[in-house]
Formats: structure tokens, sequence, C-alpha cells
């Protein structure tokens, strides 16, 4: 104390020009401007993380959409088809006919039974499809030689496009005999999209998967958005105060804040187990997925409800109008705008689930695309679960290619929803 | 079923069309389609539960019995009924019923896996469930079913969940936080209509994704990384799990303390400036103090969302439940159990499926526990500026 009051006492303008003062601000100047620059480090760290991820994954699914195929003399032979009888054509052996020109076609003195076999494999399994489909399209063809584009199996269809990865030394001078005759290329093909699940990796698609998801979202949005529209306007206009609203209020915010893998178990027990609805159908993926998706929407609706101006209820309530025709003729038209942006916000999300739908069995190994919503099935976000346990090369291009689809989705999605936002939201 | 109710819909409406009528026609018809609709329902309902029916006999029921009602209506429809009042009384009453929705799926949660997990508990302790240090659910499945009481116990579990909670938030509340005050308190309106949608992009992509991403890019990476250093690290590592969880969540950390710091009034920021503070002592003395009850809020949340989540640590972390506080081995998760445990076609009763719902249920009760907490903090803080 005695030492500060012989001090003597500074102006703020002597003070300010003291070194002491000046080092001082210096520091917090430079403090601020570290500050500055860890927020800013922050958000550009989020946004590198967002742009390496999709960059890898585009990177990775390049190879999806397209497959490697060589040009082979076959000749079809009047032994194996019939002409004109497109019963046999349908049900003729194709393995055979591949296997025979495989045969005459490699008559070298590397030619021995375990070759065979290898040459066999280094054909896709729906090489025989593409034999098939030519000799149905052009009947005329039988006991001709044509050269036709077969499809190769994953091995050589990876190795011709990466050029890194090991393969059979057999393999790699097939490939480089081929390709020094021009007579092997990538051509694009839409396989992707029309083949159900495989287990052999170029011929694996998500059309399963995509109808599989469009069923679950028509059944979960048929369920939770009159249901969630309807309780978000009970809790906005008609519900008395009172503990009951209150403890439905906290409830519908408790839900939303659940772990997804919880509606899952629900699923699995309530309705697989207890009502014994069809396991791994898109029914129970759509009802387990609407309990999840109902709060969601309940809140964004009643957020859009909130937004529209009491005045304007007001005036249909003077021209005579019942608080349900308030409600029905124009709180809820004039929120419409909101709650569909909140609905397909929550879709999405939906959209892109994938815990509770493995607990109710859509994980399994599905081929067929479902017909109905009780056929079993599997969605987007499963099926990259599921062939992401597959190491195969082949599996990590199609996993990847279903990522940027889920993606694409999603982005369509959420631009229709700011779109909608954009448009229709007025400000009152 | 649709197509009787359309019928259904304008055969009522036209009927009325004719008479002395004290309301709008269509609240008529409105009306009919209700009772329909409603009777159909029961019959629907009713018929599902007691026999197995052909689906011919079933529609043919339904139908006798919705004209049957339809009938009854006509009776009673005539120009002094007055069908708006019927029909908001019937439509409030819907409301009423709809509102308990909610309560019902809470009920349906809450019951389907007590059930299942009291089965459990019926068969394994309590205490060696919470106390246990040793899960392997596998080994007590081919030990003839019954669970032996110590490979139940979920300590590893819990700690492993709490290992990669524990990571993800040391990484997203630092970003998180800080990445909502460069945009809400230094950013230009530019650069944050531009990030803030970018950054909204993350918080939407699929959780499978993330997990693939961890799993087969940040993993590896990481073993590549670390490796420099000397240090091993597991192949499904916690690190990379929580790592890459971390990220996941730091766009709902930052949307929320966004929310919460848009929120301080503007006046305490401007006596902060007026003592002669530079901004960002603003920030850290005021702002965030004031700031801090709705931020803690945001930070609980988020660590209910870290602690539920599921395709990330299924995908990226192991299934070896090791009792392990090192970020670099590989531990488990509740809900990463979860789905090992139900995923496959087994039996549903035994011990081994009837875990899952036993983490299933703690999963539950903390979570809730945690979303209770926060949403008590945010709502206490939202009074005190109102």
């Amino acid at each position: 104390m005695t030492k500060k009051t012989k001090q003597k006492r500074l102006s703020f303008a002597e003070f300010a020009a003291t070194a002491k003062y000046q080092k001082i601000l210096r520091k917090r100047y430079r403090q601020e401007k570290i500050f500055k620059s860890l927020g800013f480090f922050a958000i550009v760290f989020s946004i590198v993380f967002l742009f390496t991820l999709i960059a890898n994954i585009t990177m990775k699914s390049r190879g999806a959409f397209s497959a490697t195929v060589v040009q082979m003399p076959i000749f079809f032979s009047h032994d194996i088809l019939k002409e004109n009888d497109a019963e046999f054509l349908a049900q003729a052996n194709y393995r055979k006919l591949l296997l025979d020109n495989i045969k005459n076609h490699f008559s070298e003195a590397s030619y021995s039974r375990r070759n065979k076999v290898k040459i066999f494999h280094f054909f896709s399994k729906d090489s025989t499809l593409d034999l098939k489909e030519h000799i149905i399209a052009n009947p005329e063809h039988i006991g001709t030689t044509q050269l036709i584009w077969l499809k190769t199996s994953s091995n050589i269809d990876q190795y011709y496009k990466e050029h890194t990865r090991y393969i059979d030394p057999f393999y790699e001078s097939l490939i480089h005999k081929y390709f020094n005759q021009d007579a092997m290329k990538i051509s694009y093909s839409w396989n992707y999209f029309t083949n159900g699940d495989s287990t052999e990796a170029e011929l694996a698609g998500v059309a399963t998967a995509i109808v599989g998801s469009l069923f679950t979202m028509i059944i979960f949005l048929a369920i939770s958005f009159p249901l969630a529209v309807l309780l978000a306007l009970y809790l906005e206009e008609f519900s008395p105060k009172n503990k009951l609203t209150d403890l439905i209020e906290i409830n519908i915010n408790n839900l939303a804040a659940i772990p997804s893998i919880i509606f899952g178990l629900l699923g699995l027990a309530i309705f697989i187990n207890f009502f014994e609805m069809p396991r791994s159908s898109a029914l129970v993926g759509g009802f387990t997925l609407s309990l999840m998706v109902l709060p969601t929407i309940v809140i964004s609706t009643r957020n859009a409800i909130q937004a529209i101006p009491q005045n304007i209820k007001d005036a249909a309530l003077g021209m005579g109008a019942s608080n349900i025709q308030v409600a029905l003729h124009h709180t809820l038209p004039l929120a419409l705008p909101g709650i569909l942006t909140g609905t397909i916000l929550a879709v999405a999300r939906a959209i892109g689930e994938t815990a509770p739908l493995l607990m109710i069995g859509m994980i399994a190994f599905i081929v067929d695309v479902p017909k109905g919503f009780t056929d079993p099935t599997t969605v987007l976000p499963v099926q990259i679960y599921l062939w992401s346990n597959n190491p195969e090369i082949g599996f990590v291009e199609k996993t990847s290619a279903t990522i940027m689809l889920l993606l694409v989705f999603l982005v369509l999605f959420n631009g229709l929803a700011i779109y909608l936002r954009n448009k229709f939201s007025k400000r009152w | 079923m649709s197509f009787i109710f359309t019928k259904k819909h304008f055969a009522a409406q036209g009927s009325v069309a004719s008479g002395k009528i004290s309301a709008i026609p269509n609240y008529y018809g409105y009306c009919a389609v209700l009772w329909i609709a409603l009777a159909t329902l029961i019959t629907a309902i009713f018929l599902n539960q007691v026999t197995d029916l052909s689906a011919q006999i079933f529609a043919l029921i339904a139908t006798t019995f919705t004209i049957g009602t339809n009938l009854l209506m006509r009776k009673k429809i005539s120009g002094a009924f007055n069908a708006r009042k019927h029909f908001e009384k019937i439509f409030l009453n819907i409301l009423r019923v709809i509102s308990l929705v909610s309560i019902i799926i809470t009920f349906m949660i809450v019951f389907s896996i007590l059930t299942e997990a009291i089965k459990f508990f019926s068969q394994v302790s309590l205490t060696s469930f919470l106390f246990g240090t040793k899960w392997s659910p596998q080994v007590a499945m081919h030990s003839g079913g019954s669970g032996s009481s110590g490979s139940f116990g979920a300590v590893p579990v819990f700690v492993g969940t709490l290992l990669i909670t524990a990571i993800a938030i040391i990484i997203a509340v630092p970003f998180g936080i800080l990445s909502a005050i460069f945009l809400t308190e230094y950013s230009s309106k530019r650069f944050r209509n531009i990030a803030k949608p970018i950054l909204e992009i993350l918080a939407g992509v699929p959780t499978v994704v993330y997990g693939y991403f961890a799993a087969f890019t940040v993993a590896p990476f990481l073993k590549v990384f670390l490796a420099k250093f000397n240090l091993d690290i597991a192949a499904e590592s916690a690190l990379a799990a929580g790592l890459v969880m971390g990220i996941m969540i730091i766009p709902f950390i930052l949307s929320l303390s966004d929310d919460v710091m848009n929120a301080v009034p503007q006046a305490l920021r401007e006596a902060s400036y007026a003592m002669g503070c530079t901004k960002s002592e603003t920030i850290k003395k005021v702002v965030i103090p004031a700031a801090l009850p709705g931020i803690s809020g945001a930070v609980l949340l988020a660590i209910s969302r870290a602690i539920g989540e599921t395709m990330i640590v299924t995908m990226a972390a192991g299934l070896n439940a090791n009792l392990s506080f090192n970020p670099l081995d590989s531990v488990t998760t509740a809900t990463a159990q979860i789905v090992t445990l139900l995923v496959g076609d087994q039996e549903f009763d035994s011990v081994k499926t009837l875990a899952a719902f036993a983490l299933g249920i703690t999963l539950f009760v903390i979570t809730l526990a945690l979303n209770f907490a926060a949403l008590l903090i945010v709502r206490k803080y939202r009074e005190k500026y109102d």
C-alpha cells in the first residue's frame, strides 16, 4: 500500500506513452490476431476435411460405371443352339458355348486343364449373358463366327483399369496380347444401376437398394407426415396448457435426441417379434424410420406454424371462422412451405440412416429387386455398409460409387428444401 | 381400401347436396368420411387380430360394414344436423388422440427394451453386468446358451464408449466453438453465407459414409503417420473412430453455440468495448461466460450424440472388448456391440441377443439423462435473457 501511494500518478496520456503500456498493448493485439486466426483455422479445418472426404470417395468410385470388355471370335455352334426356337435359345447352355469357344481359341501349347479354368475365370460370369442377348437379338448368327465384346472378371477389370495390382502372370500375358490386338477396351455400362447385389464385384449393382430406399421412404412419409403435422397443429393451436401438454413437449424434444439405434431395437422387439411383420422388408424399415422422423417433422412444423402472424388468424376469426377452420384454411396452408422444408430435411436424414435398419435385418444379401413393400430388400446406406466389408477392390469402387449416389440424393433433397425456403418464405 | 373411401366420400356429398342444410355441404361429406374411415380402421384392426382370413373375405366384410355405417349416417344427416360442429368435434378428438402418439412411442421404447432387458437380467445378475470386467458374449453363446457370469461384464464396453466419446468431444468442442466464434463475431457476412452451408453439409453426410472414411482412409493414414513416431496403432483404433466422430459433431456444436452466442445481448459486448477491451477479450471474458449455460447444454447434447453414434464405431472401432484407456488400442462401444450381437439370423431369446437389449436400455437411460439435463440448462438460460 505504502509503495503504491509513493509512486507518482501518471495521467492516462503519459501512461499510454510508456514502453510498458506499449508492450502490453502489442501483446493484446497479438492475442487478438492469434484468437481470430484460430477461429478461421477451425473453419478451414472442417471444410478441408469435407473436401478430402469427397475427393477421396470420388477418386475411388471412378471405375464403378465402366467395365473392361474383350473382343473374342465366338462360333455359335448348331450343336448347342437351335435356330428359330426362341424358348430353347433362352435356356441354352451358354456356359458350354463359351467353354467350347475358349477351347478352340486357345488351342496353343499353353492350353492345359489348369489354364482352361483360368481362362474361363478371365471372363465375367455375366459374359454368358452377353452371348445370350446377342444371339436372341441376332438369331441369324447361329452357325457363324462373330466378334463379340465380352465382359472380363473383376480381377482383370481392375488390373486393366489401374495397372497397379498384382495379377497372375498368365493373365498378364493374355491382357497384353489382347491389348496389342486392340481387342480390349473400357466400355461404360449401366449394370451398376440395373443390377441387384451380387457376389461378383463386376455384377453388383444398386437397383435393389434404390428401390428399397424408395419404398421405405414412401412408407415412413405416409405414416409420419400426417401424424406429425396434426400433432404439431394440436400442440400449437388447440392444446390446453397443462401437465400433459408439457410432458408431450418434453417427450418430443427427447425423442428427437434419442440415438437412432434405439429405434432399431424398438423396431426389432415390437414390429418383428411382436407384430411379426416380414423381416428385412421395406414395411418394417418404413415403420421404424417413421418413429424416428416423427419428432423432427413435429419440431419443424411447430416452428413454421409459430412464424404465422397472429393478425391473419385474428382476421379469419373476425370473419366468423371457427378455430378449426382457421387452422385448416389459413394456418396450415401458410405454414406449408416451412413444413415441407422441414420434412424434406428430415427425409434426407432418414434416407442416410443405417443403424436402425441393420437391427431389423435389412442387411440380408438380396439379388432381386423388391416388387412390393413386404419383399425383403435393402437400402442405399446399408448396401454401403455391406459392400464396405468386402475388401475386393471391385467392391471398393462400388461402395464409393454408392456413397457418391447417396450424397447426390442428399444434395438434391437439401437443394429442394433450400429452393422451397427461398421461394416461398415470407417475412411477415 | 382407399377406393372405398373416395367412393363413399362422393356418395355422401351427393346425397346431401339436395337437402336443406345448416352447414356447407362439404362438411357432411367430411363427417361421413371420418366415420367410415374410423369404422373401416376398427374393422381392419379387429379382423387382423382375430382371424387370418383371406384378403377377399376381409375386403368384403369391410365393405359391408362401411356401407352399413354409411346408411346410418344418411339417416342422421338432415338439414337440422350441424355437420360442421360435429366434424370439428371429431377432428379435435382425433387430434387429441394423435397428440398421445409421442408418448406411446416412448412407452413402446421403454416397454419393448425393458422387457427384453429384464429377461437378460434374470439370467445375468445386474451387478455382474454393471461391474464385471470381462465382455465376451460369443463365448457364452457357445457354452450352452446360458450366460456364465463372467462373460457379460459391461465395464470394458462402457470404457470403450467413454474413450471414443472423449476423443470426439476433445476434437469437436474446441473446433466447434472456435468456428462459431469466428462466424458470429469476426467473419464478414459473405464468408458466413458461404462457410455455414458447407459446414451444414458436413452435418448432413450419413454416418455410414463417415464410418467408411474412418475405417478405410483415416485409419490407414494414422497408421502410416504414427509409424514415423515409432508408435504402433491398432488397425481398428479408438483414435480413428473418435477423430472422425469428432469432426462429424463439429457442425452440431457449431450451430447450437452459434445460436446461444447470437442470443447474448449486444449491449453486453458494447459495454465491454467501452471499457477498452479488444474483441477477443470481450469474447473470452463477456460473451462466452454469458453463453456458457447454452454452450454446456450443447456439449451435453453432443456427448449424448457421440455415445449413441453407431455406424462410425461399428465400422472403424474394434469388436473386441479390451479394457483400455489407450486411444491407440482397439476398443469397442455399446452401440457397436448391439449391432454385432443382433445382426445375423440367430434366435431372439438367447442371452446373447438379450444382452444387446440390456446395453440398449443403458444407452437409452444415459442419453435420456443427458438430453434432459441439456434441456433444463438451455431452458433456464433462455429465461435469463428473454
